[in-house]
Parts: structure tokens; sequence; C-alpha cells
């Protein structure tokens, strides 16, 4: 993270993770700093959302302060939205209403 | 300003030691990450242990019971024993809406041993100070035993029996003029001074959201360090709720063989939500951007900061001690009766009947609950959720997200926040009215010998 950066877009909980959480809403398009590298923000992102930190390859477990938090369920570019559509939980479905 | 807040909503100080402190750090690090890298350079406010050394600690006030247990509200509960009495209960109640009398009561017609101990524990709870049954008169509640042991703790009780009375406005005639008789017995009652260290505190989660996890559960994680350093005992629930986490509370434990009934009472938890099919986790927690069950896990378990975890204990079991208490919610035995709870209050009402005294409630989508009996402090965890809900919300933890505020100031605030409740201030909700209540059917068998070590 650019430590002269007055205000953050992005955090990294844990060094090992995977993804980062939104610190204010992200616009579609918008190119953030994290970790000295540049990420292009595939999407609207609010608050507490998370981003890929990396590239991630199908299968690979999310890292979220260092703690699995579920599984890749196909490759995700660095930059790009993580949620429910990209990865599911080693435990139990998440349920989502219906569009 | 640069690497404050963001800072300290992911990791507070890389302090680590100074556990003869026993507040121990404050931040999320003990979810195994390197303490400090997270956090974007600037060391962040100190640890709690030092905070702790700064903070103001005053004397409540206290009703005394008979029991020697002391509590910090004075409420007439007006209990109704089945829904066939709920209206009556309800009417009764209404007329002394702002007088601190209470409605509870279980719907159920056929006998349960868990509501039956949960309404034994409420009414008996130390923030009670009487209670009046409302029974139909056939249903299957055991009113008798309710009634003796409410008498035995020395409290003003009566029981109303509708079909007896002669109906519904008899009833509710004879249930307000007894509750207007107590409520003056009740405010004859002197309050003494109490200490923190007779304070029992619990704590939940409900409308969450991927801030809930970064601000307001480790700032009442803190809150509950400092607490703990003060001699009070401390609760955290939703076993559900904390699915994945169980290796990292099995580190915590007093001893090994209280780290493997936590790992066992988590398996307990995801076999019943794999029977139901849904795990504890609602739409609104996706759309603010938790993912998967184990992500909310996270941050639910943030709540219970980074203090030893002393026991497990079951609905209507009071904390032996000071320390940190795991509320096992989940059923015992098959499923039976359907979804451990089926809402935040269900659980409110159980970490009640273990005695607490006053409920910490964190929110990211922005509940507006409160309870009966307990006052519940309300943390809000996003900064948007604030400015839409301000009015209903004790505290603005999402300040560390924006950087106003850092982790140790929020839970220190929170901490100073209790006492004053501690000390007769109104909570948000319980200023707007909010007394939600509901009981439904469980069971649950003994505590193992394990959960509750050198008891």
């Amino acid at each position: 993270m650019a430590s002269s950066d007055p205000q953050p877009a992005l955090l990294k909980l844990a060094p090992q993770d995977n993804v980062a959480v939104a610190l204010r809403a992200l616009v579609a398009g918008e190119v953030v700093m994290l970790d000295g590298v540049m990420l292009d923000i595939e999407r609207a992102t609010s608050v507490g959302h998370k981003v890929a930190a990396r590239p991630i390859i199908a299968g690979d477990v999310i890292l979220k302060y260092n703690c699995p938090i579920g599984i890749a369920t196909q490759s995700i570019a660095a930059g790009a939205y993580v949620h429910t559509h990209n990865v599911k939980s080693g435990y139990l479905p998440t349920y989502t209403l219906p569009a | 300003m640069s690497g404050a807040g963001p800072s300290q909503a992911a990791n507070g100080s890389p302090s680590g030691g100074s556990a003869a402190e026993s507040a121990a750090s404050v931040g999320v690090h003990h979810r195994g990450a390197g303490p400090s890298q997270a956090a974007n350079g600037s060391p962040s406010g100190g640890s709690a242990a030092a905070q702790a050394a700064s903070v103001e600690v005053q004397q409540l006030k206290g009703y005394p019971r008979a029991d020697g247990r002391k509590g910090i509200r004075n409420v007439l509960v007006v209990a109704y024993l089945v829904e066939c009495a709920h209206h009556v209960a309800r009417e009764i109640t209404a007329s002394f809406r702002d007088r601190g009398v209470h409605l509870i009561g279980f719907p159920g017609c056929y006998p349960n041993a868990y509501a039956l101990d949960m309404l034994e524990k409420l009414c008996t709870h130390p923030n009670v100070g009487g209670a009046l049954l409302v029974s139909l008169g056939c249903e299957g509640f055991n009113k008798r035993q309710l009634e003796r042991v409410i008498e035995a703790s020395g409290r003003p009780v009566a029981t109303l029996g509708i079909q007896d009375t002669g109906g519904t406005r008899k009833t509710i005639a004879d249930g307000r003029a007894w509750v207007e008789n107590a409520l003056s017995t009740l405010a004859a009652q002197n309050t003494v001074p109490m200490s923190l260290a007779e304070l029992v505190v619990g704590t939940i989660c409900g409308g969450s959201d991927a801030t809930s996890g970064l601000t307001a559960n480790p700032a009442m994680g803190v809150a509950f360090d400092l607490l703990i350093a003060q001699g009070a005992a401390t609760i955290f629930e939703e076993t559900g709720e904390l699915i994945g986490m169980e290796h990292l509370m099995a580190a915590r434990a007093v001893n090994p063989a209280l780290g493997a009934e936590l790992k066992r009472t988590v398996a307990k938890a995801a076999e019943y939500y794999t029977t139901l099919g849904y795990a504890s986790f609602a739409p609104g927690n996706a759309d603010g951007g938790l993912t998967t069950i184990e992500e909310k896990s996270l941050g639910a378990y943030a709540k219970s900061g980074q203090s030893r975890i002393d026991g497990i204990i079951k609905p209507g079991i009071e904390p032996p001690r000071k320390g940190l208490y795991l509320l096992d919610v989940v059923p015992d035995g098959e499923v039976r009766f359907g979804f451990p709870n089926i809402n935040d209050n269900a659980e409110i009402a159980e970490l009640i009947a273990c005695g607490s005294h006053v409920i910490l409630f964190s929110t990211g989508r922005g509940s507006v609950v409160g309870s009966a009996i307990a006052p519940v402090i309300k943390v809000c965890a996003n900064p948007e959720t604030w400015k839409r809900m301000a009015d209903d919300m004790d505290v603005d933890a999402g300040r560390i997200l924006e950087g106003r505020a850092t982790l140790p100031e929020v839970g220190r605030e929170i901490f100073e926040l209790i006492q004053r409740v501690g000390n007769g201030l109104a909570t948000k909700s319980e200023a707007l009215g909010h007394q939600e209540f509901i009981l439904t059917y469980k069971s649950f068998e003994p505590l193992g010998p394990a959960c509750l070590p050198g008891v």
C-alpha cells in the first residue's frame, strides 16, 4: 500500500491475503495502487467488498485476515470483484435472494 | 494522518505480549496474520492493556437482589405463558409503556423444559424486580413451578388465569391493578454501589456486512478485554457463525480439554445447519459484501476480543466467575424444532437468561432492535449506515474506517458507555421503546464436564 497515499482505497488485512477490501466506494475502470502494484478495478465496489489483490486460479483458497474464507470457482484477475459469483464456501452454500 | 485509521481497522498495534496485563493486544491479528504488516506502517494507539491504565472506571448503580446479584434496571415483566394469553398480557403492558414494564412470554401450548428454564431465569434476572404471569388456563406450561421459583427469589409475583378470572376485560383490569401496585413497591427500592466485577455483558452481531468485522466487532472485542481486566464476565455466542473459527478458538481455551469441547461445539453447529440446508447467513449479508459463512464467522469471531476463553455455557447458565465464555446456542441431539435461533432476539434472550445485564450489538446493515429486560447498545460498523440511521445507533465505529478514530479509542468509548448505561443512561433502543422478545422450542442436554474447567 502506498504509505504516502492519504486516503488508501484498498486494505489488505494480512500480507498473505489474495483479496483486499475497499475502504471507499470504487468505480469501474479506476486504477488503484496496492503493494506498489497498479490494479484495474473491474466493477463498482462498495465499502467493505473485496477485489483480487493478485491473480487467483480456480480452486485456490481465498485468504482474508490470512484465514480461508472460501474457494475460487473460476480464475479471477487481479483487481476483479470477488464475491459469490466466483467464490463458494468450504462449509455451507451461501443463500441469496433471486435477482 | 497518513497511516491512521484503516491500519487500525485491520490490526491495532503490534504489541503482542504483555500478557501479564491480561487484557492482551487489540485488533484481529490473533487470526494468524503477521501483527504489523497488514497495517500500513504506523503503530496504532498501543495495546488494550496499555489503554486499560487510562480508562475511566466508575461505580455502577445496582438494585440488590436476594441471591446476591445486582441489576442495572428494575424492570417489571409481564409474561404470557401461551400465545392465547398474548393479547391480554400485551394490553396490560401497554398502559405502562414508559414505566419499565416489559412484555415477554412463550407462545407454545406444549411443555418444553428449555422454555420453562428460560422463563425462570428471565423472571429472576437481576434487572427484573417482579413478574406477572398471564395464563389462559389450559396450556401445558408449568406455571406453578415458574411462580414458585419467582416467589422464592423474593420478587413480587402473581399468576392470572384468563379462564378463571372471567375473560379478557376482567383479566386486563386485574392485571393493570396488580402492576400498578407492584410498581409502587419497585419504586421504593434503592440502588447500592455496584462494581464492574459484578457485571455480565453479552455480545451479538446482527445485520452484519463486511464492515462489521473491520470496525464494530473488533472494537467490541477491545471493550470485552477491558471489561475482563476489571473482573466482569463476558459472553459471546452464535456458534453457527463461528464455523471455520474452531481451531483458532481452541488455541485460546484455558486448557486442551476445553479446546476440544469448543471444536465439538462448532462441529455440532455445522452439522445442525447442514441438516437444515442453510448457514446462519442472510441475503443482506451477501449484499453487504460477505461472500461465505466462514467470512462472516471471521468478523463475528472478532467480538470475542483477545482474552483467554474460560468456558462454554448453554442458555440459562450463568458464567461461574469472571472471564470470557462461549454460549452454545445450538440445540443438542437430532434436529427437532427448526432453526437454532430464528432471529437475533432469540439469541439476545438467551444471553440475558445467562445473566447478561447489558448487550453489545454490532450492526453494519443497520438493525434497530432492542430487547426486553436488558439494555442493548448498538455499535454501528458502517459509516454509510451511521449517516442514514444515527438515531438508532449508540456508537459510530465506522469512524475507524474513515480514519477519524482508532480501534482502541472506539473500544474504550464502548467500555465507558457500558458504565454510563450501568448508571441508568438509556440506550438509543431503550429510549425508542424497543423491547423485542422471542422464545421458541429447543432442547439441550447438560453441559459436558470439560465445559467449565475448575468449577
